[in-house]
């Protein structure tokens, strides 16, 4: 398959997960939304390294090119694993003072 | 590589000092000695006395000017550390644990100082902003830190997102992460959407890290909600940090985003300059205009990626001392006072005389008045775009307009502490604290009759 098929792919559910994030009002929600943007460049992120790899391997068998792109995502995984862990962490902090995970609830607090 | 090593294991040393010792005496005492040794391993590193090398395959770069800047922001948190880390153990409960999360912010600052490569460029920023979620909801029955933690996390995460989709579109064009920092600039690597678009997409996101209009929304709420010690670490060292990630990766790429770049930054610093300027006017408490007046100096800053030049660097390597101890200092007088708002500081002359000599110091260097560190820092911004490119001019005169708007809402605290009859309620001082912020009010005026003292040793 041609790459602009994941391209156009990776980049919808990338907008997908961007306008979730500005129309939604539910804070578990709006973090789903970012876990798609992320998930979405993981995608990208495979799909140009299986790219850059098919490209070199024609002159070269033992390539190893590529697999960078493949090691981000594993970066990307980890470091919104912690994201997560302090993000909930926060929306918890938040619904034991509020009961509420709803964000135009914090509008009402501005002065 | 001294400066990433140490600050995470001071950092951890800290977390465990939290067992160790309930004092928060002595846990601000060890946070002070931690902070001092991280300044001297930096220090042996950067004099070439003792490194630790461990083999990154390119994707750290330690040149002088990265040295130098995590040289600058390590002294600039060791005097933060020294003036308010009084306040920063009195926030909550467990106060080593704050002073860890600190040192893990400068693990980041020392990696986004060095970074070669996007992957680093990603770990120094999500390094340096996850420990300020937790920083920015310390104090947890509080509803406003609260909700400036939960804003701050999700416009975090939101511009983290944005990046990486930025750095995957430059991997699908060019093959790899480096970003090659010593590469002769000016010469695009090759044509085609895929790269301008990443880069536009990564200063994006950078320009949500260091508040740039049309990004700054979250900025006001955000330093206005977290407790006051966290805002002024947050408005100072960490938004320093988003500068450099800012001029290393476009010191290199700005060719390759061809002419938007010269659309794009005057659009950016204009929009910037403005917000921040004239909606500082219009505040009522003077922590909400001084998160108002980050913005509006961001806008200066940005002058240094306009430039991009040896004086650029120069000028922010200046900007960062002025821009932070001055900062640093006004918050912890703003720490000591009882009321927030402008007629809070009425009559503090009269009752603190020295307080209120090193705040009008601290805030005639904020607004540019020569003899103070301000005064050059904007000057060797805006002289270092002028030599890049002299048609910017105009651009130059506006800034230096808004540096005239902005002297109005800074002078107006010291009037307040000069003019105004009042009895301003201050907590109780330590004369180690005067002392302290007397060696900073002294920096200030010394940096400005001497700036060559910063970056004379730039060049050594």
């Amino acid at each position: 398959m041609p790459i602009q098929y994941y391209i156009v792919l990776s980049l919808a559910l990338f907008c997908i997960g961007i306008v979730g994030v500005l129309t939604r009002r539910n804070a578990i929600i709006i973090f789903m939304c970012i876990e798609l943007m992320l998930n979405a460049v993981n995608l990208l992120l495979v799909a140009f390294s299986k790219m850059h790899h098919n490209t070199v391997l024609a002159a070269d068998k033992a390539t190893q090119a590529g697999i960078e792109g493949q090691l981000f995502v594993f970066f990307i995984m980890v470091v919104a694993a912690a994201e997560v862990s302090v993000g909930l962490a926060i929306i918890v902090m938040m619904f034991r003072n509020t009961h509420s995970v709803d964000v135009n609830f914090l509008n009402r607090l501005k002065n | 590589m001294n400066s990433i090593i140490v600050s995470a294991l001071m950092g951890m040393v800290m977390m465990f000092s939290g067992i160790v010792t309930n004092s928060k005496q002595s846990i601000k005492n060890i946070a002070i000695a931690a902070m001092a040794v991280l300044l001297v391993a930096h220090l042996a590193d950067a004099n070439d006395i003792f490194k630790i090398n461990i083999n990154v395959h390119g994707m750290l770069n330690f040149n002088r000017f990265g040295m130098y800047f995590t040289t600058l922001v390590i002294g600039a948190t060791l005097l933060y550390t020294i003036i308010s880390g009084d306040e920063v153990v009195k926030v909550g409960a467990n106060s080593a644990d704050y002073f860890a999360l600190i040192f893990f912010v400068l693990t980041g600052v020392s990696i986004l100082a060095s970074y070669n490569n996007l992957l680093m460029l990603f770990l120094g920023i999500e390094i340096l902003t996850i420990p300020l979620f937790v920083l920015t909801g310390s104090d947890k029955k509080n509803l406003k830190s609260n909700e400036a933690s939960l804003k701050y996390f999700l416009m975090g995460s939101f511009s983290t997102g944005i990046m990486l989709m930025g750095i995957a579109l430059y991997y699908g064009a060019s093959g790899n992460f480096n970003i090659d920092v010593n590469r002769v600039a000016n010469e695009p690597v090759n044509s085609g959407i895929l790269i301008p678009l990443g880069l536009l997409l990564m200063f994006i996101a950078l320009a949500f890290k260091v508040s740039a209009a049309p990004f700054h929304f979250w900025t006001p709420d955000v330093y206005d909600g977290a407790p006051t010690v966290f805002t002024s670490f947050m408005a100072t060292i960490v938004k320093a940090a988003g500068f450099i990630a800012f001029i290393r990766l476009f010191e290199s790429r700005s060719a390759d985003m061809g002419v938007s770049w010269t659309i794009l930054m005057p659009v950016i610093i204009i929009a910037t300059l403005l917000v921040g300027n004239v909606t500082a006017v219009f505040q009522q408490s003077v922590k909400r205009m001084l998160a108002y007046s980050s913005i509006a100096q961001a806008g200066f800053m940005l002058f240094a990626l306009v430039g991009l030049n040896d004086v650029a660097k120069e000028g922010l390597l200046l900007y960062t001392v002025a821009y932070s101890i001055a900062t640093i200092g006004i918050f912890s007088i703003l720490l000591k006072m009882k009321d927030y708002t402008f007629e809070g500081y009425n009559g503090l002359a009269k009752t603190q005389p020295l307080l209120a000599f090193a705040n009008t110091v601290f805030l005639l260097s904020l607004a540019g008045i020569p003899l103070t560190a301000g005064f050059f820092a904007k000057y060797y911004v805006l002289a270092a775009a002028l030599k890049q490119d002299t048609s910017i001019l105009w651009l130059v005169i506006v800034a230096l307009v808004f540096a005239a708007i902005s002297a109005y809402y800074y002078f107006k605290v010291i009037q307040a502490m000069y003019f105004k009859d009042g009895e301003a309620a201050v907590s109780e001082i330590k004369p180690s604290f005067k002392l302290t912020l007397l060696l900073l009010a002294a920096i200030i005026i010394i940096v400005g009759i001497f700036p060559t003292v910063v970056f004379n040793w730039f060049y050594f």
